[in-house]
């Protein structure tokens, strides 16, 4: 589905996700985390790049790659993302939803 | 009639073995309930302790013999007669360490410490602790507590709860 978003129109799975990751930029960031009930501080953008990092380079996403990086421990990735970390992250960096267990 | 959506809340999951499999199975089953904004408790009882004691809980193994969905590299059945010789254990077990590795699956006291960073629990059963005649020093250091089976169960309480059994 079609939603526009900082105003742009971006192309969108049923729950919330980017299909294409090429349309993400930082204002849509912004407008997804706040969707999420979240003000993205810096922190935030090294985390979100990491996980782009690790999606546009073909590897596992999971919370213990973005904490084994030394990006942010896990305690920190739950304050940050406060709920369900991996998925809110990945959302607002416009990756596709995780699909790993762990 | 369509059943309202109602998504769980809270999981309780109890794992009485000490197998490397089964203690996996609630581990995974624990950290992703976290990872899902769930409440998580995982209570440890009978072999199962074996997870969070010092001394066994990196050096968990997979049952050799008695086992028939064990097979070899390349899917043949693993020749039972082979569970027995020494050491065999230890290298399936060592495979399967190394193939979880290769798949992001932490050890499992680092596993303990991301289910506890994101707010899961990890309980020891008294029972089980007193039965093997072991003490609070001898668990891992993130547990929050030994219960018993009333406590457990006054833990387990409010809709949208799930009590699982590994």
């Amino acid at each position: 589905m079609e939603k526009i978003i900082a105003g742009k129109i971006i192309n969108m799975t049923e729950d919330g996700y980017l299909i294409k990751s090429s349309e993400w930029t930082i204002d849509v960031a912004r407008e997804l985390a706040h969707e999420e009930g979240l003000l993205l501080l810096p922190e935030h953008f090294r985390v979100i790049e990491f996980l782009r990092h690790l999606h546009a380079s073909n590897q596992n996403i999971t919370l213990r790659q973005i904490s084994k990086s030394n990006v942010a421990d896990i305690k920190t990735l739950y304050e940050l993302f406060p709920g369900a970390p991996l998925k809110k992250a990945a959302r607002i960096a416009g990756i596709p939803k995780p699909t790993s267990c762990v | 009639m369509e059943n309202e959506p109602s998504p769980l809340k809270k999981v309780c999951i109890v794992c009485s073995k000490g197998s490397l499999e089964d203690v996996y199975a609630a581990l995974v089953l624990t950290n992703g309930a976290v990872m899902e904004g769930m409440e998580a408790y995982l209570f440890f009882t009978f072999f199962g302790l074996d997870a969070i004691t010092k001394k066994q809980m990196n050096h968990l193994r997979t049952a050799t013999l008695g086992n028939p969905s064990l097979r070899m590299p390349g899917g043949v059945a693993f020749p039972s007669l082979l569970g027995f010789l020494p050491g065999v254990e230890s290298g399936v077990s060592f495979m399967m360490k190394k193939r979880m590795d290769e798949l992001d699956i932490p050890p499992v006291d680092e596993f303990l410490e991301m289910i506890t960073a994101g707010g899961g629990k990890i309980y020891a059963c008294k029972l089980a602790l007193d039965m093997f005649k072991l003490q609070k020093k001898d668990l891992w250091e993130g547990i929050s507590g030994v219960l018993t089976v009333g406590e457990f169960y006054e833990k387990s309480g409010g809709s949208s709860t799930q009590i699982i059994f590994v």
